[in-house]
């Protein structure tokens, strides 16, 4: 097996608040190999852009932060903030969700991706233009000379998300963390970055790490899932093991609550999220969960094999094949 | 930007008759020229008064305020400017001084104000909720809530009358750019007398820039795209400087602009108080008597400052946000 | 340390479970700004002090503490007879703060419940309608806020104090009604801005557009979507506009353009102008219990309305 380009171990996040400490992620571990598009599935609150934001060291103040993630073998987790810094955007990129707010209003296009490129490459101004221009034309924006002259304003959103992608890969990361890329935008245009995102990770070998709640998405562009719930792995294996036979049932509710052709209703999760202050003690999905037995509350997060895939239910064994 | 700038300034001109010419009808009906001219000039003949209400042109009648604005106008525009009703005066050698010692008081207060406030705002906003942030916030909130006589008349009964009670001197005087019957230019007498009118004022924009400044920033750090600037792995000083004090600058800026053409009026209240001869001040005694030939100018000099530095704000904020400048 | 949008973080932590009304919660957070809060019962305590005069004010406004006869009584420094010392004709500071406190009050929450109602109306007809009207309502505006303040003060009230009409509905221009209806007349348009700005932005969101398809008048609109929305920056509007009076108000008697002292009436204002030759004098006693009294009361409403900026505003949390 190859060294993975990201190697989490039993991260841990949380917030400190006014109403007590959030534990917003609670010991994820996880493997990224070179290349790879794995997707990471959970609802908002789930601590799936949080566990990223906490590799990147993009938290605020109030965030604590253990375990460790290693980027490409860096350290990124309990070292110095310039250690840290030195590896974002060179290493490890990320884009975001809002493709509009996210780019500086007052720089134009090209300063920002030239500011990427001269903050971790010593090239003179001309050449670190010249590259943006090509990375805006790899990423299909037309016009690249011109359009790098243009303010965000005059992009729309799909063209700007565009814009973050080639600042993202302007130093040639060996990860991409992609936070619900498509998710502020139309469908059509979602399916054009889509295509951009792997057109990256093909040319570039680039590993991708897309963060989404959308099941569909995952299913067109992932090799692998990961579902995350309450700051837990719950679920994971290759995309078409998981979306053929899932074992967690929240898994399932996940996928019987996504539309499809053949299906004339569908399925909502009931209730709510757990709260974070206060987790449950044991698979802190029970309180939702219809197969739930007393042995659930005391259930640990370890992760059981089953097939292909990994999960944290203690019951999949005896639940499979039970009704989807 | 020139198209932006050109489409801007071509409404200079109508926006200064509008106004003047609202400022003309306001005056005439608030403060009655004649009348007071006959007030100030008990003696004055029949003849007199012809000759003031002609030079003037205070005609009565709807039509006689258009007529007189025009007849105002082509006076004032061929510097033939009458004459004050009290003592017959030049206007333009007293305006000038004037306008001379408001610009002295107001531009050294801005520039305290503008300077400190910044600092202190931004001081403030990268630590929100924190005591250093409580402190500004809360010192700027008290020093708008301190209206500027509230300060004048104290600093006046500290530096001046207590001093000379305890010390036998006064510290700061407390009126007068000069002492009284002095003569030429002295910049330690000066700076002297503009000491205490200059900590007034600038407590005030002190106060407004920190507030300004700090809620500016705190917008800007909550956007999303500090967190891309972040993301970029540059330092954390070229984030703040290039990122958000970029962006953060851009309403400071249209402020700063407004409160320098707010200058030429003088700060009326400080003026007052200090009894400082500035346009304030030239404002007050010719206001209470009714001073029409005093008073119009003076009006023109105001508003052709709001609106030429409402302009230069305007294309400020446009050279310095690209969503506004559409063209 | 680098930062994340304190909203997303709340979304993306699951700080959700609660569910309270708008109000509800922006009453919590005003409670939690100790500031503000302290200002309201300081504020709460002046009033009653004021309406209680009676029990503590032995003078009338323009009773001289004692006789003339009796000794000097000018320019006393306090005593037991004259707790804050008595002024240039005997009378007692005291009782007179007490009496002006309650005259500034009236000033400022009147005017500002006038202008509140008149900008209101105003800006929120002006950003539904859009259009000239729009147009008008905004250069008035911006000329009006751009000008001096007090030149324009000074020069619309003289203006209206000359129209008959005006002074017959509210008074001579040195009257305390006079003052109400300029600074009504000079504060709607902070507060037409502000709420236009509001409109604007209510205007384009779904429940708006809602009510206007099931076919409800502008009016309608008005009165049950977009005002409730917009209490919050029509409260701090409402502290700025109370302040704001009380203090031009001083300041127009500071220059002589006040109510009329001639008529036994008195104000914070009055007795501030009043302390100005005094003061030099040395007789601080009579600057400084205007001062103090004007002083609590505009420091109080600005912690409140601060603290109301805060609790509706929570992105920009301030002083605590």
């Amino acid at each position: 097996m190859m060294e993975p380009v990201l190697s989490i171990r039993d991260l841990h996040v949380s917030f400190a608040t006014p109403a007590g400490r959030v534990q917003a992620v609670r010991g994820v571990s996880l493997d990224v190999q070179p290349g790879e598009l794995v997707g990471i599935v959970g609802e908002s609150g789930s601590g799936k852009s949080v566990s990223f934001l906490s590799i990147m060291g993009l938290l605020p103040g109030t965030a604590s932060v253990t375990g460790s993630a290693k980027v490409a073998g860096t350290e990124m987790i309990g070292v110095p903030d310039s250690q840290v810094r030195a590896q974002r955007g060179k290493k490890i990129a990320m884009i975001f969700q809002d493709p509009l707010s996210a780019l500086n209003p007052v720089h134009r296009i090209g300063a920002q991706v030239v500011e990427m490129i001269q903050a971790h490459q010593n090239v003179s101004k001309e050449a670190a233009h010249s590259r943006a221009v090509e990375l805006l034309d790899l990423v299909g924006l037309p016009q690249p000379d011109v359009r790098a002259r243009q303010y965000p304003h005059e992009f729309s959103g799909g063209m700007r998300q565009r814009v973050m992608i080639a600042m993202a890969i302007a130093n040639d990361p060996d990860v991409l963390i992609a936070d619900e890329p498509t998710t502020a935008l139309d469908v059509t245009v979602q399916a054009q970055i889509l295509d951009v995102i792997e057109n990256v990770r093909r040319q570039l070998r680039t590993a991708v790490v897309f963060i989404t709640h959308d099941l569909g998405v995952v299913a067109r562009v992932a090799d692998r899932v990961e579902v995350m719930y309450a700051g837990n792995t719950s679920e994971r294996g290759l995309v078409n093991d998981i979306f053929a036979t899932p074992h967690h049932p929240y898994t399932r509710g996940l996928l019987s609550s996504l539309p499809s052709a053949n299906k004339e209703r569908l399925k909502p999760i009931v209730g709510a999220p757990p709260n974070m202050i206060a987790p449950p003690s044991g698979c802190a999905f029970r309180a939702r969960c219809e197969h739930a037995l007393e042995a659930c509350a005391s259930a640990g997060n370890e992760l059981v094999r089953i097939g292909s895939t990994e999960t944290s239910c203690i019951r999949a064994a005896e639940l499979q094949g039970s009704a989807p | 930007m020139l198209r932006y700038t050109l489409r801007r300034a071509v409404w200079l001109l109508p926006t200064l008759l509008l106004v003047t010419f609202l400022v003309y009808v306001a005056l005439r009906l608030g403060t009655d020229p004649v009348a007071s001219y006959r007030r100030t000039n008990i003696r004055a003949s029949k003849k007199k008064i012809d000759q003031y209400i002609a030079a003037n042109g205070l005609y009565s009648g709807a039509f006689g305020y258009i007529r007189g604005y025009f007849k105002w106008l082509w006076g004032f525009v061929t510097l033939d400017w009458p004459r004050s009703i009290k003592g017959s005066r030049e206007v333009w050698p007293h305006l000038k001084d004037a306008l001379a010692n408001s610009l002295r008081l107001g531009l050294v207060a801005s520039f305290i104000g503008i300077l400190v406030g910044n600092a202190l705002g931004v001081l403030a906003a990268l630590r929100p909720g924190r005591l250093r942030d409580t402190l500004v916030n809360s010192s700027a909130l008290v020093g708008l809530a301190v209206p500027p006589f509230v300060s004048a008349l104290l600093l006046q009964l500290f530096f001046a009358v207590y001093w000379q009670k305890w010390f036998g001197y006064a510290l700061f005087p407390v009126s007068g750019v000069y002492p009284a019957g002095h003569q030429g230019f002295d910049l330690f007498l000066m700076l002297k007398h503009m000491a205490l009118p200059v900590v007034v004022v600038s407590i005030q924009s002190i106060a407004v820039y920190s507030r300004y400044m700090r809620a500016s920033l705190l917008d800007v750090l909550n956007s999303e795209y500090m967190r891309t600037a972040r993301a970029k792995g540059i330092s954390e000083r070229r984030v703040l400087v290039h990122h958000a004090l970029r962006n953060a600058l851009i309403p400071v800026t249209t402020l700063a602009f407004l409160d320098v053409g707010a200058v030429v009026g003088g700060l009326i209240i400080t003026e007052g108080l200090f009894e400082y001869p500035g346009m304030g001040r030239f404002f007050l005694v010719a206001y209470s008597n009714g001073d029409f030939p005093e008073l119009m100018p003076w009006m023109v000099l105001i508003i052709g400052s709001v609106v030429v530095f409402n302009l230069l704000a305007d294309i400020a904020y446009a050279k310095l946000d690209p969503r506004i400048r559409l063209g | 340390m680098a930062e994340t949008p304190a909203s997303n973080l709340d979304a993306a932590v699951g700080l959700t479970a609660e569910s309270l009304s708008p109000g509800r919660l922006a009453f919590r957070r005003f409670l939690t700004h100790r500031a503000a809060v302290v200002s309201v019962g300081i504020l709460v305590l002046l009033i009653l002090w004021v309406l209680l005069s009676p029990l503590t004010a032995r003078y009338g406004v323009n009773e001289q503490v004692f006789d003339i006869s009796q000794g000097p009584n000018q320019n006393l420094p306090p005593a037991s007879f004259a707790w804050f010392g008595t002024d240039i004709i005997g009378r007692d500071v005291y009782s007179r703060v007490l009496y002006g406190v309650r005259v500034s009050l009236i000033i400022g929450l009147a005017s500002a419940v006038f202008s509140l109602a008149l900008g209101s109306l105003i800006g929120a007809v002006a950003g539904l309608k859009g259009g000239l009207f729009d147009d008008v309502v905004m250069r008035v505006t911006d000329v009006f806020l751009a000008f001096p303040f007090l030149v324009a003060l000074l020069v619309v009230r003289n203006m209206f104090g000359a129209v008959g009409w005006v002074t017959f509905l509210v008074g001579e221009p040195s009257s305390v009604r006079f003052m109400v209806f300029l600074f009504a007349v000079f504060g709607w348009m902070g507060v037409a801005r502000v709420l236009r700005a509001q409109v604007m932005s209510l205007k384009e969101r779904e429940f708006v557009e809602a009510a206007r398809a099931l076919g409800a008048s502008n009016a309608r609109i008005i009165m049950r979507h977009l005002l409730p929305n917009s209490i919050g920056p029509m409260l701090v509007a409402l502290s700025l506009g109370v302040v704001g009076a009380i203090v031009s108000e001083a300041t127009l008697s500071l220059f002589g353009y006040g109510p009329d002292p001639g008529t036994g009436a008195t104000s914070l204002g009055l007795m501030v102008a009043g302390s100005k030759s005094a003061v030099r004098a040395g007789y601080w006693w009579l600057a400084l219990y205007p001062f103090a009294a004007l002083l609590v009361i505009t420091l109080c409403v600005s912690f409140i309305g601060d603290g109301l900026r805060d609790a509706f505003d929570p992105k920009h949390g301030g002083a605590r």
